[in-house]
């Protein structure tokens, strides 16, 4: 299994709902019945993810051309990083390797 | 077993006892309520044991829904446990509306929501209000409609504590009241049955138009709550948010977002009364 | 006297419950609940005409049901993450599997606690991956914690420190002091994959209630290789039912592992002639022919019209199943006290018995009859 550049797979949007209230945003997990608050850039971060296949380098791309960043910035990665792995132990996002899709 | 039925706003009970006087005391108490003919609920106040039926009787809290190790309380105190038996019959095992921890009063077809912990004063606030123009709804739990976002009312007796039994004593002679129940867990216990209207009117809901978060004991203040502490303490306020799954998801967002709520500190009742008027006449 | 049979009555033949009264729909409501039954009896009764005050009852229970199926399959799935890592099957067993597999025995039931099997020798590894994913030992005292890991069937419980749900995780079906001995090789060695897509992974839930779903999501193909789970044979399935029912319990909630062992056999017979041959041969292999035919014994007397071969100890287990009157109280106190001491007794040598007891009774634990 290659695990050299990983891909990720947010959950479907239909089993998300979605609700910003202030600068938390609720979002209800309908698989689990879970009702997660999160912060800035998650719900950024699922909506970059779309329902593809994604890897790191892909998902920072899209929210640097969003938000207007340098895209190879080493935090911004390591956040997305991270926060990818918080999202992954909640089960909002899995992971996958190359040669798997 | 002695029995008793009662319907609380839409909810039904069948109520059970080993012993006859909680029973004849419910009866008293809830003497103007309807009563259901396939209830809804059973709650049971069983002995413990042979023994316990009439040594220092004791009665455990038993039911459709139960929780373990629960304590049993003396049969003097056989209509709280009567009482606490039907809330956690509805905090575990009501679906059908979004359920807060809340004491409603209603005016004009709006809903004032009070909501805190044991202490904070919701219950004798509602209580006071209710004699003071406001249609008194619930003092413990409020239910949200979990499609239109309307407050139904759950107009169960109002349990009073401490200080509060002589301050509605007071201001309410002519109501009726259940007998002192001294030594509880929670200190001294009165039940006051609230006015014939909230009675008679605890089919009708009404729209949710502010909700206030009051805590006794401070100084005169107001503060506004930011959506997400709101909705976080809501669902801590809610003991069957998480069993409802989506629709109470739904339900909490959008009285959350439809709702303004204040957080309230006030030392004397008058206080609190003059600052409840004075957000509605800005708010809601 | 009411007792529980109203209930039998009525999952078995749902149109009599046109002719109940008023108070008889209490009674069976309240009892219903008592046994665990509640979700089980509204879905018999959909469709049926009934009482308003009745029907609300039962719409909400649909509703926890399926809410209770939900967070069964998600808690699976944390599992079967959990353990993505690890070679071994990872065996669903009793309501959850039922769910996961979409059988009629899943219908209404509800769910508590998870419950996996895997590999004996594989249980350190297990236990590890578990406490790294979150969950954590529910606190025991030393005394409780040896006896279950060298006595028992299974770990002792854990509880996940986020979503507290608790885990079973068992290595054979039945403690290892009682007399039957179920080959747990051969069970895992028989498990079953589940489909990933539709299974555990990805299945759309239907919500009862004023907010349906749209559309069903399409199916998730799965992401990775790894994490399938299992569940029994059929055959292997109904042995631990009966097993489960009658040689590691008191009988509390026999009515609902009944009517499991009732929905296994009847779908199981339907879509394959040779189930029945096959499962008493299966049975016979893990010595679980009393028990299994015992629950066949039961099973079509109390739930099939116009069964009527039972034995006279059959008679004594359907007063203790139906020990439960219209208020939803436990009665005939001696015969489930009979009952509650034939489940020690089977579980343990009677040395063992008579220390087990004496420790519990002196650390002030008395069996709830």
């Amino acid at each position: 299994m290659n695990d050299r550049n990983p891909l990720y797979r947010a959950e479907s949007p239909d089993l998300l709902i979605v609700e910003p209230l202030d600068d938390m945003t609720l979002i209800y997990h309908r698989r689990s019945g879970i009702t997660h608050m999160v912060t800035a850039p998650v719900p950024e971060i699922l909506e970059a993810m779309g329902q593809e296949l994604v890897d790191i380098a892909t998902i920072t791309a899209r929210l640097s051309h969003q938000f207007e960043m340098e895209a190879d910035a080493s935090d911004v990665i390591a956040i997305v990083d991270s926060r990818l792995a918080d999202m992954m132990a909640l089960g909002l996002v899995e992971r996958a390797s190359e040669g798997t899709a | 077993m002695h029995e008793f039925r009662v319907s609380v706003g839409p909810a039904s009970f069948r109520l059970l006892s080993d012993w006859q006087k909680p029973i004849a005391q419910m009866r008293a108490l809830y003497a103007s309520y309807p009563e259901p003919e396939i209830p809804d609920f059973t709650v049971r106040l069983e002995a413990v044991s042979l023994l316990r039926r009439f040594l220092r009787p004791s009665g455990a809290i038993e039911g459709d829904y139960m929780l373990p190790d629960a304590a049993p309380l003396p049969v003097e105190q056989g209509l709280l446990a009567l009482e606490m038996g039907m809330n956690l019959q509805m905090a575990l095992g009501w679906r059908r509306h979004l359920i807060l921890h809340a004491s409603a009063v209603e005016r004009d077809g709006r809903v004032l929501v009070m909501t805190g912990l044991s202490g904070s004063g919701k219950s004798t606030l509602s209580a006071m209000l209710g004699l003071d123009g406001w249609r008194f709804m619930g003092d413990e739990f409020v239910l949200i409609d979990l499609v239109s976002g309307a407050a139904v009312p759950y107009p169960r007796l109002i349990s009073l504590k401490n200080l509060a039994i002589a301050e509605m004593q007071r201001v309410a002679p002519s109501a009726q009241f259940g007998p002192v129940m001294a030594g509880t867990p929670k200190g001294d216990i009165r039940h006051m049955v609230p006015s014939p209207e909230a009675v008679t009117r605890m089919a009708e809901p009404g729209i949710p138009a502010l909700l206030l978060f009051p805590s006794f004991g401070y100084s005169a203040a107001v503060r506004e709550l930011q959506l997400s502490e709101t909705f976080v303490r809501l669902t801590q306020a809610s003991p069957n948010y998480v069993a409802l799954g989506e629709p109470g998801f739904t339900a909490l967002a959008r009285f959350v977002k439809t709702v303004p709520a204040r957080a309230i500190d006030y030392e004397t009742g008058a206080e609190a009364i003059a600052m409840v008027e004075q957000l509605w006449d800005t708010l809601a | 006297m009411t007792d529980a049979m109203i209930l039998v009555g009525a999952l078995r033949d749902p149109d009599s419950a046109q002719n109940l009264a008023a108070e008889q729909w209490t009674a069976l409501l309240t009892i219903a609940r008592a046994e665990q039954l509640i979700g089980t009896l509204a879905f018999r009764l959909e469709g049926q005409a009934v009482p308003d005050g009745v029907k609300a009852i039962l719409t909400d229970a649909r509703l926890n049901a399926e809410v209770q199926r939900r967070t069964a399959l998600w808690e699976a799935d944390c599992a079967r993450r959990a353990l993505a890592e690890y070679d071994g099957k990872v065996v669903l067993m009793k309501g959850t599997a039922y769910v996961a597999s979409d059988l009629r025995a899943g219908q209404g039931r509800s769910i508590g606690d998870l419950d996996i099997m895997v590999a004996q020798p594989d249980l350190p590894t297990v236990e590890a991956m578990l406490l790294a994913a979150g969950w954590e030992w529910v606190k025991q005292d030393a005394y409780d914690d040896a006896y279950y890991r060298d006595h028992m069937h299974e770990l002792p419980p854990m509880i996940h420190r986020e979503r507290d749900r608790m885990i079973d995780v068992h290595h054979t079906i039945l403690p290892l002091t009682a007399r039957p001995r179920p080959d747990a090789a051969a069970m895992m060695a028989d498990a079953v994959p589940l489909p990933l897509a539709g299974g555990v992974r990805g299945g759309p839930e239907k919500i009862v209630g004023s907010l349906p779903f749209e559309s069903d999501p399409p199916p998730t193909p799965p992401v990775s290789g790894r994490g399938e789970v299992f569940v029994f044979s059929p055959e292997d399935m109904v042995c631990h039912c009966a097993a489960h029912l009658f040689a590691d319990g008191d009988l509390a909630g026999g009515l609902r592992n009944l009517w499991d062992f009732h929905c296994l056999t009847q779908e199981f017979t339907a879509s394959d002639p040779g189930f029945r041959t096959r499962l008493s041969q299966r049975a016979e292999h893990h010595g679980l022919t009393a028990a299994v035919e015992r629950a066949q014994r039961l099973a079509d007397h109390l739930y099939v019209s116009g069964c009527d071969q039972i034995t006279l100890t059959d008679r004594l287990f359907i007063r203790r199943l139906t020990a439960r009157n219209g208020y939803g109280q436990q009665t005939r106190r001696f015969i489930r006290l009979a009952f509650y001491i034939r489940s020690h007794a089977l579980r343990m040598p009677p040395m063992m018995l008579a220390r087990h007891l004496w420790t519990k009774w002196r650390k002030g634990h008395q069996p709830k009859v």
